[in-house]
């Protein structure tokens, strides 16, 4: 078999956080890391510990801080802690919605207000209907989140919209634009939206059974691959068991580099089916405007 | 003492550009720079190379010109957005037809970044960040850690940059600057007309000040109506809010607009 591709940590751009651990109020069917209301792979960070990880994050230059779980908004210190991010970074919450009520929408809005750097709340949805949505999230889950993403556009604070693909290619067009069309009607007036590949672990792993391959990303892969579009390139997983190379193989053992951000910056083989599709798609955790392909400056010409 | 004026995303607005120069002319700059994107949403992309050419503006690649000298197939700006994607390809095909296959040729010769030295202040000029041609540095998305960061990995004083088309300055502390000049080739998302330059200030006390350039916009938008570009385009040139490639804003310049 050929040898999976090994990558180094380069710089430190994205500090992920895994406030809530797996700790869920529901459990979507194709949840990569099997989060869920009895999940406890992983559990709640302090807030001690996740400023801990902001500030050594801080030191070392970090351009994005992003709250992951589980569902963040379980954890009871979540806003305390998004506070201290946004002193020294974008932050970035990524939330199923259900839990942001008026006060939280309020809380949100602002510490967005306050701060110098950009809050963005990622709110998943995966239909544009009851019925989609609630086939993939569970029954009722539509109607609560979107109710919370209406209450963060109504404040200004407009939420990006976070979409596994579970349609074929040829319904992209209509199914975006079902998305739009529905957000507009319920209040968000200027949708934002992202669109993330389903990822071969956890719950899809075992939805898909029998569909995958037994791949693993190469070097010949990676030969005139813009690197900085997998994460491992460029970011880190904190947990309350450890830092992670990636938020997606938190469940990968083989993926926990070390205690601390310091004994965690070494490099990565990408022997995992999800590192292959983080390959083919690029850039699939952060935020639209994060990494983009494009010819690196390093040799380039310069004049002086 | 220097000082320089820095332009950047002309997108094709010769009208713009031919007003910021004449307002150059008159502050009587050490040297003028480009720091890339001459083509993009407006009319008759050939139209900037003379005026940047006649006044000696030194100029750099930006992603726009890369592509466009490099005969590929989108402006690398990275839509994901079905909307912002159809409209960036309309710009993008327009200009590529419209430019001659020599000023294609010659944005290929221009450099990617250049480096000053004055009286020991070292300066880095590029399109998006020192990493990357086409890495947005939006202010509310550039901490003071991560930019002290390029400038160590860098080894530089000041740092001016473009691409995203809204202007913004930190200063550091220390002599230690980040600029981004901002672009004459359309409002920034502000709900005026207006465009933008920088000045900046190399010396005792180096600073940078930011010129609103008012120009015939209205001339502009019947070019562009004359050219069929879309209307979505012009109204931006009027109305000063981004209607298009809106989906790389992050959410503090996303929520200052309109769209």
């Amino acid at each position: 078999m050929t040898s999976a591709a090994a990558v180094a940590l380069g710089h430190l751009d994205n500090l992920w956080i895994q406030v809530s651990g797996t700790q869920c109020n529901i459990e979507c069917r194709h949840c990569f890391n099997n989060s869920g209301p009895r999940a406890t792979t992983f559990g709640h960070m302090t807030l001690e510990a996740v400023n801990g990880a902001i500030a050594a994050a801080s030191a070392r230059g970090v351009r994005d801080i992003y709250f992951t779980g589980g569902e963040p908004f379980l954890n009871v210190e979540l806003l305390e802690m998004i506070a201290c991010a946004l002193a020294v970074a974008p932050t970035t919450v990524l939330t199923n919605g259900m839990l942001i009520s008026d006060r939280i929408a309020d809380r949100l809005a602002g510490l967005a207000n306050d701060a110098r750097y950009s809050l963005e709340v990622r709110v998943s949805l995966d239909g544009y209907t009851e019925e989609m949505n609630d086939a993939i999230r569970g029954r009722g889950v539509f109607r609560v989140a979107l109710a919370g993403a209406v209450r963060l556009a109504r404040r200004n604070l407009l939420p990006l919209i976070t979409i596994v693909r579970t349609w074929d290619d040829a319904d992209e067009l209509a199914t975006l634009a079902g998305f739009a069309r529905v957000l507009k009607e319920a209040g968000c007036d200027r949708p934002r939206i992202k669109v993330l590949p389903p990822l071969p672990l956890g719950r899809e792993l075992t939805r898909i059974a029998g569909l995958q391959r037994d791949e693993c990303v190469t070097t010949a892969m990676l030969d005139g691959f813009d690197r900085d579009l997998l994460m491992c390139s460029n970011s880190r997983l904190v947990t309350d068991r450890g830092v992670w190379v990636c938020p997606l193989l938190v469940e990968q053992p083989d993926a926990r580099l070390g205690t601390t951000l310091d004994d965690a910056a070494s490099s990565y083989e990408l022997r995992h089916q999800a590192c292959v599709t983080c390959w083919r798609y690029g850039t699939i955790c952060g935020n639209v405007s994060g990494h983009i392909e494009g010819p690196d400056l390093a040799g380039a010409p310069e004049a002086r | 003492m220097k000082r320089f004026a820095l332009i950047g995303g002309i997108y094709s607005n010769w009208r713009a550009l031919e007003t910021a120069l004449s307002d150059i002319a008159r502050r009587q700059v050490d040297a003028t720079f480009c720091l890339g994107d001459l083509g993009a949403f407006g009319p008759y992309p050939d139209r900037v190379f003379p005026v940047l050419q006649q006044a000696g503006v030194l100029c750099l690649q930006g992603n726009y010109d890369h592509s466009l000298a490099c005969g590929l197939a989108d402006c690398q700006c990275g839509y994901t957005d079905p909307r912002d994607n159809h409209f960036a390809d309309l710009s993008y095909d327009y200009t590529f037809r419209h430019t001659s296959p020599a000023h294609k040729a010659w944005l290929g010769t221009l450099p990617m970044s250049r480096r000053l030295d004055v009286n020991g202040t070292r300066l880095l000029l590029c399109h998006g960040s020192p990493r990357k041609i086409n890495e947005f540095l939006w202010e509310s998305t550039s901490p003071d850690g991560f930019l002290a960061y390029l400038l160590d990995e860098a080894g530089v004083d000041v740092l001016c940059v473009t691409h995203t088309g809204i202007k913004w300055h930190r200063d550091l502390g220390g002599g230690r600057h980040v600029v981004n000049v901002g672009a004459l080739g359309r409002p920034e998302n502000d709900g005026t007309p207006r465009v933008w330059y920088a000045l900046l200030t190399i010396g005792a006390t180096s600073g940078v000040e930011f010129i609103p350039i008012e120009y015939d916009h209205e001339a502009l938008a019947a070019d562009m109506h004359a050219e069929r570009l879309p209307a979505e385009f012009i109204e931006t040139i009027l109305s000063g809010w981004w209607t298009t490639c809106l989906e790389v804003l992050p959410q503090k310049e996303r929520a200052r607009g309109r769209f």
